[in-house]
């Protein structure tokens, strides 16, 4: 079979068979995705290409600004009246909150001093956009209008004003890449706020979180406030995540713990990519001779 | 070439420039933002698919396979899975270009819809075995609407071959 139906005369020579290099492509497709999904070799394929696709992403996200920006533009003034009143409010009692919070800064820096501990870890942060919903329909991922340009990295994580949001998983010069919580390839170590018993969380990728390895006899009740643990040396510890709605301990070694997320992670629009200024050291390498 | 082998109207030669302008066009269509907003077409497959019938000598599964990495990379997708499904497209785009220029557009696009959901269906494969989630059926309605759209695009595309270079009432061209 040629490219049209037909058997090729030889006089009409064409290159490889269509059966062929449709092998030939389909091998090379299968080569790219493994490499990629398995191993993550290909960012820096992604990074190049990106070069191509960048002027006409830029070109097309322009009819979504629009929409965005005329609906802001339409946007009633008594709403906006209500809001700033409610915002001013807010204001007022975060900013006493704030005000105690520096004292016991101070306090708690000086305390550290005098027991001879580390100081708590120094935080960055930039504030950004959310922009749309990435296109992938199979992982939930929003884009942030800031990138690596005002210092966005990979692995920070994202908060809005209520708890994490996500984490920061592709970053590009002017924009990145979120991946929420709620993604089923997300992972976030947390402790619980009351006892600091620790664990690690998963999104479910139906708007859930699941608290998996958790041993069934835990003390994990509804109701506990989860908190980043910083185990990982990525993510600030003490940021909220989530809370525990259900605990299931029938089953036999883990528990099976449901948690909601605190953020408004479908509908927050204004975040904080905030990390580290410094990592950790890395841990020892396991011993070889075991 | 005629718009279908039926009809009795030549049209001029394919402007190959203008061939390349379509998918460039398709491809920026298909980096417009609109999320999770299910039954958006799939230009690039709808207007490749086009090509591919129209001109199965010059645009098959190479370009299918360009285009596929280029929207993998704008949309932030696993390397190769449009590229992949795009090329499958192409194979059998390329295939059934003969037979399907006998029925009117309308028939065509029906020709058309199955491709487009083996199109889907592979790439949905491909990331439910690297462990996403399902999207829900929803994510087919996107077949649908490329199906729906094949009848005005190619008209729409087929548009430059239709002018004479110069006008003559009498003649078919």
């Amino acid at each position: 079979m040629s490219l049209v139906g037909h058997k090729t005369p030889p006089i009409f020579k064409r290159g490889l068979t269509p059966v062929t290099r449709l092998s030939v492509f389909v091998a090379i497709c299968l080569v790219l995705l493994v490499a990629d999904l398995r191993f993550r070799y290909l960012e820096v394929v992604r990074n190049a290409l990106s070069v191509v696709t960048y002027p006409l992403q830029m070109a097309a996200a322009k009819p979504a600004d629009f929409v965005r920006n005329a609906s802001r533009y339409f946007a009633t003034l008594v709403e906006v009246q209500l809001e700033n009143a409610e915002l001013r409010r807010d204001h007022l009692t975060t900013g006493e909150r704030l005000l105690r919070f520096e004292l016991l800064e101070k306090e708690n820096a000086q305390l550290r001093e005098l027991l001879g501990m580390s100081q708590r870890i120094d935080v960055k942060s930039v504030a950004a956009d959310i922009l749309y919903n990435a296109p992938d329909p199979f992982a939930r991922k929003v884009i942030l209008d800031r990138g690596a340009q005002q210092g966005v990295e990979a692995g920070l994580a994202v908060i809005d004003a209520k708890g994490v949001v996500g984490q920061v998983t592709r970053v590009h010069p002017v924009q990145s890449e979120v991946t929420l919580l709620t993604d089923r390839n997300q992972s976030i170590p947390v402790s619980v706020l009351r006892n600091g018993v620790r664990g690690v969380l998963f999104g479910t990728g139906r708007g859930r979180l699941e608290m998996r390895f958790v041993l069934a006899d835990a003390d994990i009740r509804e109701g506990d406030r989860l908190v980043t643990s910083g185990l990982d040396g990525i993510f600030v510890p003490g940021l909220p995540v989530a809370d525990v709605t259900m605990v299931d301990r029938s089953s036999d070694a883990f528990a099976r713990i449901d948690c909601e997320p605190l953020a408004d992670i479908d509908t927050s629009v204004q975040v904080l990519v905030i990390g580290r200024t410094a990592y950790p050291p890395p841990p020892p390498a396991p011993d070889q001779e075991r | 070439m005629q718009p279908t082998n039926r009809s009795s109207r030549i049209l001029l030669p394919v402007k190959l420039w203008f061939v390349y302008l379509s998918l460039i066009v398709a491809l920026g269509l298909e980096y417009i933002p609109t999320g999770r907003t299910p039954g958006i077409p799939d230009w690039v497959a709808l207007v490749l698919a086009i090509w591919c019938v129209r001109e199965p000598q010059r645009i098959g599964m190479g370009a299918g396979f360009v285009l596929g990495l280029l929207v993998d990379v704008g949309q932030g997708a696993a390397m190769g899975q449009h590229a992949l499904a795009y090329v499958v497209l192409a194979y059998l785009a390329n295939g059934a270009a003969r037979r399907v220029m006998w029925f009117p557009l309308l028939q065509q696009a029906l020709h058309f819809l199955p491709l487009f959901v083996l199109t889907q269906a592979l790439m949905l494969a491909v990331r439910l075995l690297a462990g996403a989630e399902f999207p829900g059926w929803s994510y087919f309605l996107s077949s649908l609407s490329s199906t729906a759209l094949w009848a005005p695009l190619s008209m729409l595309l087929l548009l430059p071959q239709y002018q004479p270079v110069d006008r003559d009432d009498n003649r078919p061209i």
